[in-house]
Parts: structure tokens; C-alpha cells; sequence
């Protein structure tokens, strides 16, 4: 437990960081107050507004583990969105709504990680198939249209509350730790780290690699499926051209953010959550402190440079280079005092 | 006959097998309007395919073109509305910067030994962030140069318009594909796309080579933009989304394989081409709706990438055989 604290500590600091500087600017901005059904402040919308993005970086991570990348996401956010909208607009009920919606995120994983997997393409081209084709897919499902509804049911998916918290934020953490329990305290997370490292060494070792990169793909899907079913929900309508757009990046930014190497091999959900909050109150920040929100992209742009940086692998050499340098000459100073 | 040619000839086979189907339901494809309309219509994505092809050829990606031709637009209006400067000296600034900022990005991949993925990624966000804080609004182009580009076009016969724009891409292709395939730098190239390590020890300037790869890349999509400004007659922060997307499918189905070291910029334009048709055809039946073009671009994606697959390993098998 303290291990993995300490693992984090760099991104829950960014993150104070962030919060502390938003403050700043917009003092209001970690009041919370109760007004007698819900949690209302900005930090309740931050929680509530990741969702998306969070339950994305969820799948996203294992595949990222498994050094892969999954661009078809948002497609998939678009694709379960429209089913869901038509399902339950065509009078299905809600447990068989959210189960075709499920069952779509699912069959877009499997077609992935067979891509990937048995075929042998590399995921960002084969993600890019589905990337492209699946918004024509949702598209052909609201035949073209803003596929709206009015089934309170399943707006409770998007705007409920439950004890006064936002259900979406509800809906992610339990995803999150679910599925970290899940890594963690089985053999499952090793595995995939495993495949990721090498798959050709972890197959020789007795990992199963192919049925291993599937289900990443297909546990990516699900997630997918489910940020669909809550922005779907959120706006009571499925848009085929907007929905999840830009998300997956946005997902593989907060992965990359939580301190996952985009080459795979080790992973931490914990870090990829702080990376969804951490977007999201970018996000929420720059609108809160009175920044037009066109800043939001150069902003965004400039962190991604700013953990580029620090990530960089040459960097890492170069500083490790200084340290054993630095080192040595201590030993060096040492020595030459001891001996006078 | 050299195996790697097989994509280029499946690529422009397809385009004529389905120019051909088109033409026995709809006679009317084959005029000049129809070619005319072609060309002009793809200008934009055909040029910024060019340079996504060298980065493709290098084994790197540019995922920041789309926003970049959308930064020209509204850097273009914005410049004309609000000073005084002549047309083409706005559109040589535009390029410089551009290729400027094509090179930065190339310089980080190659000092920080990033994946061109996350650089450009940085970049999509810098460019785009860069066309909002400009404009959030649509400013139209009323700057007479503009509209002469827009007005020039050669009638051909038939009636078909032959514009400026449609024959600058075709222009930019040929000096694409000579640059790829009959200079020291298209070597480089294929070298780095081959292997990075490889490359080095055959004596490339790999840190060089990068960062003109990305500027080349950062050049078209300035070039893309305005070309795109002229087709549309304006700048819009929000214009282009997910071209670069479409860019790298165009580039895929024109036969260049992803991992970078094999293709031909000509396939490109056939990839390109080959996308329009199936717009062109959608527009003519009329009765399916535009995002058929999604689904039919996505499985000749497929298609392509299986067919690259499968003629890699027979070639594999071929070579171990001999």
C-alpha cells in the first residue's frame, strides 16, 4: 500500500498543485456544500465530469500495458452510445439496453484483439480501422440523426446521485478499484505486464499472450461501452459525430500522465485515475479562474510537453549519467581525504 | 517483377476496377466535370498525404496535421482582416512557420527519443489550441488574390473545370514522389523506416533527417491549408477534424506500409483518389448516406493491411525458399 502511495506521490502532487493554483484564482473552487438532495462545487463537477475520460483510462491503461494503444475508443463511446439510445427508445427495458450496449463495447474489443492478436497488426493501425469505420457504424444506428429519449431510468446513469454523490463518479471509482483489485490481487496484472515486456518470452514462459491481448482489448471495450452509456445518459440523446471525439487521446493522455509508459511493460490504474482528475480539473480550472476557454488546448499541449520531458529516456540516461558522476567524485573526495 | 510494387498495383487497380463499376451505372462519371471535381475536391487532403507519406515511409506518424491546416485557415483570414499585408507574403509566413514548427516537433522525437505518437499528439493540442485563441469564429477570405486562385481554372473539354488547386496537387505529388525516390534524402528516409540502427551504420544524419522529415510534414499541412482556405473561402478554428486520420488511411490503402520503409508517394495519390470516388459515387446514387464512406474507407483499410500481411510473408517464404 505504501509502495504504490509512493509511486503516485509525483501525480497527487501535481495535482494538489493544480488545485492549490486554480484556488488561487477562483477561491470558491474547493467549497462543497449540501443542499438537502446532492453534493453541489466545483470539486463534486470534476469528479463527476471525469467519468468519461476515467472509466477510458481504465482499459486504457491495461492495454497500454500490454504495449499497445487503443484508438478506436471514442469510436466505441459513439457506438454503444447510439445502441443504447436506440434500444431504449425501441422499448427495450433498461437491464437489456445497458446489456446491448455492453455487448457492443465487447464485440469491438474482441475485433480489435483479434486484429492484434491472431493477425498480428500493430494496435494503433488496427485500432485505426475501427477508429474510422465504427462512427459510420454509430452513425448507421441514429441514422444520422441525434437519436434523443426520454427514459428517466437511464438519465439516472448520467445526472443521478446517490447519498448525494453524482452516480457517474460512483460508476468510475468502483470500475477503477474493481479492476485494480482485480490486476492486483490475482495474477492477472503480471501476466499482462508479462505480455507487454515481451510477449514472444512471456508465451515461451506458459503466459497465455493471445488469449491475454484479447481480453485487454475486449476489458478496453467494456469501458468504453460504459463512458458511452454515461455521456449518452448525461444528455439524454446519442450523437453519432460528437460523442467520445477526441476522448481517446484525452484517455491516453491521463494514462500517460498517471506515469505509464506509452512502451508498456508496468502499469498503475491509481496513477492513470489522477491523470483523468488531473485533466479534468485543467479543464474545469481554466473555465472556473476566468481563462477563455480556448486556452485549454495550448495548456494541455504544453503539460503534455512539460511529462514528455520528464519522461524522456535520454533525459533519464543523462541525469543518471550525472548522479554516478556525482557520486564519484564524492568517493573520489573521500578517498583523497582519507588518505591526507 | 519486384513483389513491393504488388500494393501500388493492387491500389491502382482498385481505382480502376471501381472507376469502371461506377461508370456502367452512371456513364455520366467519366466526364471531365466528374475528373475536375475529383481533383479540386481532394486537393487539400492529396497534398498533406504527400507529407504524412515521407513520415509514414520513416516509420514515425504526424498526428498534428489536421489541426495545423486548420491554424493556416484561420491564420490566413485573421492576417488579411487585420493587416495590411499582401496575400502571398501572409502565405510564405504561414509556411515558414509551419515548417518551423514541423521541425520542433521532429527535433523532440529525435533529442528526447519520444515516440513520434506523443510529440505530435502534443502538437495536434499546440496547433489547435493555437487556431482557437486566434479565432473561435469563421472569417471569410475577401482578399482579392484569393479569389483570383479560387477563379483560375482551365475548361476542359466537356465542360470540366481544371482548378489551380486540383493541378498544384498533382504538381506537389510528383515532387513528392521524386523527393522520396531520386534524392539522398528519400534514402534517408527509407533507410530510417528500415531501422533506425540500420540506418546509422549505412551513415545517415539520423537526428537531420527527423527533424526535415517532420518540417517536410509541418510544410504540406501549411501548404494543405492554404489550399484549403482557397476551397472554402475561409478560415474555421474548427475545420479539419480527424484529417489526419483520413490522411493516414489515404496513405495505407495507397500501399505504404505503416511500419515504415515501404511504399510509393504515387500510391498515395491513388489512395486518395480511390476515397473520393467512393464520395463521388455516394453523391450520385443519392440514396446512401455519407457515413457509408466511413465504413467502405475502414474496410479497404482492412483490406490493405491484409494484403500487406500476406504478401510480406509470401515474400518471406519466398526468400527462404531461394
Amino acid at each position: 500500500m505504501i509502495r504504490s502511495l509512493q509511486r503516485i506521490t509525483p501525480q497527487l502532487l501535481t495535482l494538489a498543485a493544480l488545485v492549490a493554483l486554480v484556488t488561487l484564482f477562483f477561491p470558491n473552487f474547493i467549497s462543497i456544500s449540501y443542499d438537502g438532495a446532492r453534493f453541489v462545487g466545483p470539486i463534486v463537477d470534476v469528479l463527476k465530469r471525469s467519468a468519461p475520460v476515467a472509466l477510458l483510462a481504465v482499459g486504457m491503461t491495461l492495454v497500454i500495458a500490454t504495449r499497445g494503444i487503443d484508438l478506436s475508443v471514442g469510436t466505441v463511446m459513439a457506438i454503444a452510445g447510439a445502441v443504447a439510445a436506440y434500444a431504449i427508445t425501441s422499448g427495450f427495458g433498461l437491464p437489456a439496453t445497458l446489456a446491448l450496449a455492453l455487448l457492443a463495447g465487447l464485440a469491438a474489443g474482441l475485433w480489435n484483439g483479434c486484429l492484434v492478436a491472431l493477425i498480428g497488426i500493430q494496435p494503433i493501425v488496427a485500432t485505426l480501422i475501427l477508429m474510422t469505420a465504427g462512427r459510420g457504424i454509430a452513425q448507421l444506428i441514429t441514422e444520422g440523426r441525434i437519436l434523443t429519449f426520454s427514459n428517466n431510468d437511464f438519465a439516472f446513469i448520467g445526472s443521478g446521485t446517490v447519498y448525494g454523490m453524482p452516480f457517474p463518479t460512483i460508476l468510475w471509482l468502483a470500475t477503477a478499484i474493481l479492476v485494480a483489485a482485480l490486476m492486483r490481487r490475482t495474477a492477472l496484472g503480471l501476466l499482462i505486464e508479462a505480455t507487454g515486456i515481451n510477449r514472444a518470452a512471456s508465451a515461451l514462459a506458459g503466459v497465455n499472450a493471445t488469449v491475454i491481448l484479447i481480453a485487454v482489448y475486449m476489458a478496453s471495450g467494456f469501458c468504453a461501452a460504459l463512458a458511452g452509456i454515461v455521456a449518452t445518459a448525461d444528455i439524454r440523446g446519442a450523437d453519432a459525430n460528437n460523442a467520445g471525439l477526441w476522448l481517446e487521446l484525452d484517455a491516453i493522455l491521463a494514462v500517460v500522465i498517471g506515469g505509464n509508459s506509452l512502451l508498456g511493460g508496468r502499469f498503475s490504474i491509481a496513477g492513470a485515475m489522477i491523470g483523468a482528475l488531473i485533466i479534468q480539473t485543467i479543464n474545469t480550472g481554466i473555465v472556473l479562474a476566468g481563462f477563455p476557454s480556448e486556452y485549454n488546448l495550448v495548456i494541455k499541449a504544453g503539460l503534455v510537453l512539460v511529462i514528455l520531458v520528464m519522461q524522456s529516456p535520454n533525459l533519464s540516461a543523462d541525469w543518471f549519467y550525472l548522479k554516478t558522476l556525482i557520486s564519484e567524485r564524492r568517493t573520489a573526495r573521500a578517498e583523497r581525504k582519507e588518505a591526507s | 517483377m519486384n513483389p513491393r510494387l504488388y500494393p501500388l498495383l493492387t491500389t491502382i487497380g482498385i481505382f480502376i476496377v471501381g472507376y469502371f463499376l461506377c461508370y456502367l451505372q452512371f456513364p455520366n462519371i467519366l466526364s471531365t466535370r466528374v475528373v475536375g471535381n475529383l481533383l479540386t475536391d481532394n486537393a487539400y487532403l492529396g497534398i498533406v498525404a504527400v507529407g504524412m507519406t515521407i513520415v509514414i515511409l520513416s516509420g514515425g506518424i504526424d498526428l498534428s496535421v489536421g489541426s495545423v491546416i486548420a491554424f493556416s485557415g484561420v491564420f490566413i483570414a485573421v492576417m488579411l482582416r487585420d493587416t495590411d499585408l499582401p496575400a502571398p507574403l501572409v502565405i510564405v509566413m504561414l509556411l515558414v512557420i509551419t515548417s518551423a514548427f514541423g521541425a520542433a516537433m521532429g527535433w523532440l522525437i529525435h533529442a528526447l527519443a519520444m515516440p513520434a505518437f506523443i510529440v505530435t499528439l502534443a502538437g495536434m493540442f499546440l496547433a489547435r489550441g493555437a487556431a482557437y485563441m486566434l479565432t473561435i469564429d469563421s472569417i471569410a477570405i475577401t482578399d482579392p488574390f484569393f479569389a483570383a486562385i479560387q477563379n483560375a481554372y482551365w475548361l476542359m473539354p466537356g465542360r470540366g473545370r481544371l482548378t489551380l488547386i486540383g493541378v498544384l496537387m498533382v504538381v506537389v505529388v510528383l515532387a513528392g514522389a521524386l523527393l522520396a525516390h531520386r534524392t539522398r534524402f528519400g534514402a534517408s528516409v527509407f533507410a530510417l523506416g528500415g531501422g533506425e540502427q540500420t540506418a546509422r551504420l549505412m551513415g545517415v544524419n539520423v537526428g537531420r533527417t527527423t527533424v526535415l522529415i517532420y518540417a517536410f510534414s509541418g510544410l504540406m499541412a501549411g501548404l494543405s491549408g492554404v489550399v484549403f482556405s482557397v476551397y472554402t473561402g475561409s478560415g474555421y478554428p474548427l475545420a479539419t477534424v480527424g484529417t489526419e486520420l483520413t490522411a493516414i488511411a489515404a496513405v495505407v490503402i495507397g500501399g505504404t506500409i505503416l511500419t515504415g520503409g515501404a511504399g510509393y508517394v504515387i500510391g498515395t495519390l491513388f489512395g486518395v483518389l480511390t476515397m473520393g470516388l467512393i464520395q463521388t459515387y455516394l453523391v450520385f446514387d443519392g440514396s446512401l448516406s455519407s457515413w457509408w464512406t466511413k465504413i467502405v474507407i475502414g474496410m479497404l483499410l482492412l483490406l490493405f493491411i491484409l494484403l500487406q500481411k500476406g504478401l510480406l510473408r509470401l515474400t518471406a517464404f519466398g526468400a527462404a525458399r531461394a
